[in-house]
């Protein structure tokens, strides 16, 4: 029996949207970076952007993302995707251009030209998945990993004398005057999914509107990274995470 | 009638991006190519041609702004001097890696580190050996004066995009701040967005239409055999510009028994000293390599037969002095002079480098 036969028009009520590929996501399971996928996704076939839409890969779990979403993609090395997004969408004015990137590859390697892309205001939209560690390269610290907390090069966990503080990037940017719209998400439960896809939906229209740069921090987990149950690990992040980042607009304009 | 103008090298290459179509500069200021950029802006393109200026926060986000640009199928270029062209590693092995075309202007200057603002060659190995890491090479083109500061941008975008690989213009600080008369070319029109894609729709980025797979600008692939297979297609091509692309200039050649060789500032130094040593009754003539990828070897292989020594002069410990003892394989004296740290030999010094080392030694 085919799926068609189960699910009659009249009562189909959502379906994969047909800009996700067909190929397998190397994601581990219970990662978000396959929830965010699925929201850029529809987010850009519904608002029938996939001809005028380029995205920046970037170094990290998410390296592949050209793999996923049927638009065309650009692929940057680490930490340089907002430069790489900068030509492009200099070149391209009426082009909807978006870079993705995990917290090692912008808010590291990278600050610069988060920084400097942001602060001219470029008309793009940032992804900024914050998973508060290095997930590709087998649980390092990130500069957003948290005090105390445990990765493979602070076994002991995170200490200030050591490693410093967790870098609350995000609110750095919502300083500088090139952005229009700097929110801070999640995609941990139905509720903040449609949140998250309504702040993307809206950094989009920003690009429409030519207003400057949006930036969207989705607050993630990597449960092998953190070497934790996604369930398990959904948990520490609305328990550690949140608290030290915060979920909502940081700026609106 | 044509159209001169005295003007600095640096001046040249930036009149140059324009007139030729190019459809955007991404750069960081450093000395002694500042010019490039001051020019552009001052010129005010995007009002003229649409061309896209931007001075990027650094030599890593214009390096990767042109690979951004240049994986869009768009004419883009970069330039800096040294330092900078160190830093503009990462995104250089990234585009040759992703096969794209642009173009890079490397003003020279003295180093290592820091170094001097003056002048220097000593580039030569990071420009044709590789500089970024992986097995890759530029196409490189080495002017030796303004009128080729302002061709070589032309022809560097030309060779860049016939075979979809980076070029650089390697020049120093003598040619980018040295003013001399310029015959300038005619405006060529930017490629239109829909010129673009029928031309270059096969890779680039500009958009997935209905009809054609979505276009990925990359340089991974995690699978070991096909990034192999990949490697020696590369290979492939650079074996192909050396058969197909290499350009030199031989000045009184005929009857030497001596040969410079040097390219660049040097070039024009030993063109001076090639007729002070035939005053003294020394048959030498110089062999100038413009591309420095692809090397002149066959030129030189050429004249084995009849010469007793070459010397090479370059401003640097001897670096392309290693090309051509590998073209001659032996067969005639090689020996190298040089300047360093910014200073520049004179014409004397060369002839007496050349009597010292090759004809007395
Ligand atoms: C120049 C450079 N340095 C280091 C690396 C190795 N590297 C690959 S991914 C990565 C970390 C990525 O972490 P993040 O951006 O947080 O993404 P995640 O994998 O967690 O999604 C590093 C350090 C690299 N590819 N390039
Ligand atoms: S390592 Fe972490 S970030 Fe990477 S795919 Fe797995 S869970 Fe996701």
């Amino acid at each position: 029996m085919d799926l068609k036969d189960i699910i009659k028009e009249e009562n189909l009520v959502y379906s994969k949207t047909k800009l996700l590929t067909d190929n397998i996501m190397h994601y581990c399971p219970g990662c978000t970076h396959g929830v965010v996928h699925k929201v850029v996704a529809e987010v850009i076939d519904e608002m029938n952007i996939q001809e005028k839409s380029i995205g920046v890969a970037p170094v990290g779990c998410a390296v592949l993302a050209y793999n996923y979403i049927d638009i065309d993609w650009h692929e940057a090395a680490h930490g340089r995707a907002p430069a790489v997004a900068t030509a492009i969408s200099r070149l391209y004015p009426n082009k909807y251009v978006f870079t993705y990137q995990g917290d090692g590859d912008l808010a590291s390697i990278g600050t610069a030209e988060i920084m400097h892309a942001c602060n001219r205001g470029e008309n793009i939209v940032v992804i900024f998945i914050n998973n508060g560690i290095y997930g590709m390269t087998g649980g390092q610290m990130a500069p957003t990993s948290l005090l105390d907390m445990p990765t493979s090069t602070t076994p002991y966990g995170r200490k200030v004398e050591l490693n410093g503080y967790p870098l609350k990037i995000t609110e750095l940017i919502a300083q500088l005057p090139g952005t229009c719209y700097v929110t801070r998400q999640a995609g941990h439960t139905p509720a903040a999914v449609r949140k998250l896809k309504k702040a993307i939906r809206k950094a989009f229209e920003n690009v429409g509107q030519k207003k400057g740069t949006s930036f969207i921090e989705v607050v993630s987990t990597c449960n092998s990274g953190w070497k934790l149950s996604p369930v398990k690990a959904n948990e520490w992040m609305v328990e550690h995470m949140f608290p030290y980042y915060p979920l909502g607009d940081l700026k609106d304009e | 009638m044509a159209d001169y103008k005295l003007m600095k090298g640096n001046e040249a290459i930036a009149e140059a991006a324009i007139r030729c179509g190019c459809d955007a500069y991404f750069g960081y200021p450093i000395t002694p190519q500042s010019e490039v950029l001051e020019t552009l802006m001052a010129r005010m393109p995007w009002e003229e041609t649409g061309m896209v200026v931007l001075q990027a926060e650094s030599e890593v986000a214009a390096i990767n702004m042109v690979y951004g640009g240049a994986g869009c199928g768009k004419k883009v270029m970069t330039s800096s001097s040294s330092p900078g062209i160190s830093l503009k590693q990462e995104g250089i092995t990234y585009i040759a890696g992703a096969e794209l075309p642009c173009l890079i202007v490397n003003v020279v200057r003295g180093g290592p580190g820091l170094g001097t603002i003056q002048p220097a060659q000593s580039d030569y190995f990071q420009a044709v050996k590789g500089g970024g890491h992986g097995d890759y090479k530029l196409i490189v083109l080495a002017p030796a004066s303004v009128q080729e500061m302002y061709d070589f941008v032309d022809l560097g975008f030309e060779l860049a995009f016939k075979y979809r690989n980076p070029a650089m213009i390697l020049s120093d600080g003598v040619i980018g701040q040295m003013m001399e008369k310029v015959q300038l070319g005619p405006y060529k029109p930017r490629m239109t967005d829909e010129e673009i894609i029928a031309k270059y729709g096969s890779w680039a980025t500009t958009g997935k239409t209905p009809d054609r797979p979505r276009n990925i600008i990359t340089s991974l692939d995690l699978e070991a055999s096909r990034q192999e297979q990949f490697n020696l297609k590369l290979q492939k091509k650079y074996r192909e510009i050396e058969e197909k692309e290499v350009r030199f200039e031989k000045i009184a050649c005929d009857d030497a028994e001596y040969l410079f060789v040097a390219y660049g500032s040097s070039s024009r130094i030993c063109q001076k000293a090639v007729d002070l040593a035939r005053e003294k009754g020394i048959k030498v003539g110089l062999l100038r390599p413009i591309t420095l990828f692809p090397y002149p070897t066959k030129a030189i292989q050429e004249m084995i037969g009849q010469l007793k020594g070459i010397l090479t002069v370059e401003m640097s410990a001897g670096q392309m002095v290693e090309d051509v003892r590998l073209a001659v394989e032996g067969k005639v004296k090689v020996e190298h002079y040089g300047r360093m740290g910014g200073m520049i030999p004179s014409p004397n010094d060369v002839v007496a480098a050349l009597e010292e080392k090759i004809i007395k030694g």
